[in-house]
C-alpha cells in the first residue's frame, strides 16, 4: 500500500494555493477495522481523522515544496489546528484547499479547509473541517543537524501524482 | 506602541502558538520551561511576531543558531566564556543571568522569557 492520501491535484497557484481531492473507497483495507462490527453494532467504515490531517499535510506540503522546485526537504512539523465537524465515509470525496500563510528559508505555515463532496449528488458540498499546519525545511534547521543529500520527502509516488495531475513549474 | 500594548500582542501570539492560557504568559515566564515551547514553536513564534508587528526577523536574529555545534562556544556540555560573549553580542535582548551562573548548554533555551520577546520587539519597532 502506498502512503498517498490525495488522488489528484486540481489547482495549484504557485506559492499561494493548492487544491487536491481524495476519493474515499471501500477498497481501503483499514476502513474495515475503522470500525469493524461488534456484538451490538454493525460495521461503520469511517475515514480516520488522522488520515484527513495527513491528506491536508500532503496537499499543503506539495504547495510548500513546489515553491522551491522540490529542492527543500519539507516535513510536517506542527499541527497548529485541526478541527473536523463531520465524518467522511466511503463513496464521498474530500477536497483539501491549502493556502500559504507564511514562507521563508526556515519553513512555512499554511491554513487549510476540508470539504466533503458528494459524487452521488444527493447532498451538497460542505465544509467539514479546518486544518492549519507548520512545515520545516529540515536542511535549514536551527540545531545544524545534517540530513542525507537526496530528497527523501518527495518520493516516486509524489512525482507520479504531480505528473498525472499535470503540475508544472507554473502550477496547474 | 507602549510596552503594555506590545506585551498584550505578544501574549496573544504565545497563547496561539503554545496553546497556553493568558494568565500563564507572565513577563518572567520562560518559553521552554514554563510555557512548554519546543524548537518548532520558536519558528512559529517568529512567524507570528513578524505578522503581528509588521517587522522582518532574520534567521537567527531572535533565537540563536548553531550554538551547540561550534566547538569554541560549547565544551563538555558547558557554554564557554567565548560562547557566552558571542551570544550576548548576537542577542542583546536576552537575559543571561541564570545561564552565567549555570552555563550548561541544555539551559541555553532558558534565556528566553516573555520579557526578552518584549524587549526584542521594542528594539525592532524603535529601529523602524
Amino acid at each position: 500500500m502506498r502512503w498517498m492520501w490525495i488522488d489528484r491535484i486540481v489547482q495549484l497557484v504557485p506559492r499561494e494555493r493548492l487544491v487536491a481531492i481524495k476519493n474515499i473507497s471501500l477498497a481501503e483495507e483499514h476502513l474495515h477495522d475503522h470500525f469493524a462490527a461488534t456484538d451490538d453494532l454493525p460495521a461503520m467504515p469511517i475515514m480516520p481523522a488522522c488520515f484527513i490531517i495527513e491528506g491536508m499535510a500532503q496537499t499543503a506540503g506539495i504547495l510548500v515544496g513546489h515553491a522551491e522546485g522540490f529542492r527543500e526537504k519539507v516535513i510536517l512539523a506542527k499541527v497548529s489546528k485541526a478541527e473536523l465537524t463531520e465524518d467522511a465515509v466511503p463513496g464521498f470525496t474530500l477536497r483539501y484547499t491549502a493556502t500559504m500563510e507564511h514562507f521563508d528559508a526556515m519553513g512555512a505555515s499554511t491554513r487549510g479547509v476540508v470539504e466533503l463532496l458528494d459524487p452521488g449528488g444527493t447532498t451538497s458540498a460542505r465544509q467539514i473541517g479546518a486544518i492549519d499546519l507548520m512545515f520545516s525545511h529540515i536542511d535549514q534547521n536551527m540545531a545544524g543537524t545534517q540530513f542525507p543529500e537526496h530528497n527523501f520527502v518527495f518520493s516516486e509516488s509524489f512525482r507520479t501524482l504531480l505528473r498525472m495531475s499535470g503540475v508544472t513549474d507554473q502550477g496547474v | 506602541m507602549t510596552r503594555d500594548e506590545i506585551f498584550s500582542k505578544i501574549q496573544a501570539v504565545l497563547v496561539d502558538a503554545l496553546a497556553v492560557d493568558d494568565d500563564e504568559v507572565q513577563m518572567n515566564a520562560i518559553l521552554t520551561k514554563d510555557l512548554g515551547a519546543e524548537s518548532i514553536d520558536f519558528l512559529d513564534i517568529v512567524f507570528k511576531l513578524e505578522q503581528a508587528f509588521a517587522i522582518k526577523i532574520a534567521q537567527g536574529e531572535l533565537f540563536p543558531e548553531g550554538v551547540s555545534q561550534d566547538p569554541e562556544y560549547v565544551k563538555d556540555g558547558l557554554v564557554t566564556p567565548k560562547g557566552l560573549a558571542a551570544m550576548k553580542v548576537r542577542m542583546p535582548h536576552a537575559n543571561f543571568t541564570a545561564l552565567e551562573q549555570d552555563p550548561q548548554v541544555r539551559k541555553v533555551a532558558e534565556i528566553f522569557t516573555v520579557e526578552v520577546l518584549v524587549r526584542f520587539v521594542e528594539a525592532k519597532l524603535a529601529a523602524k
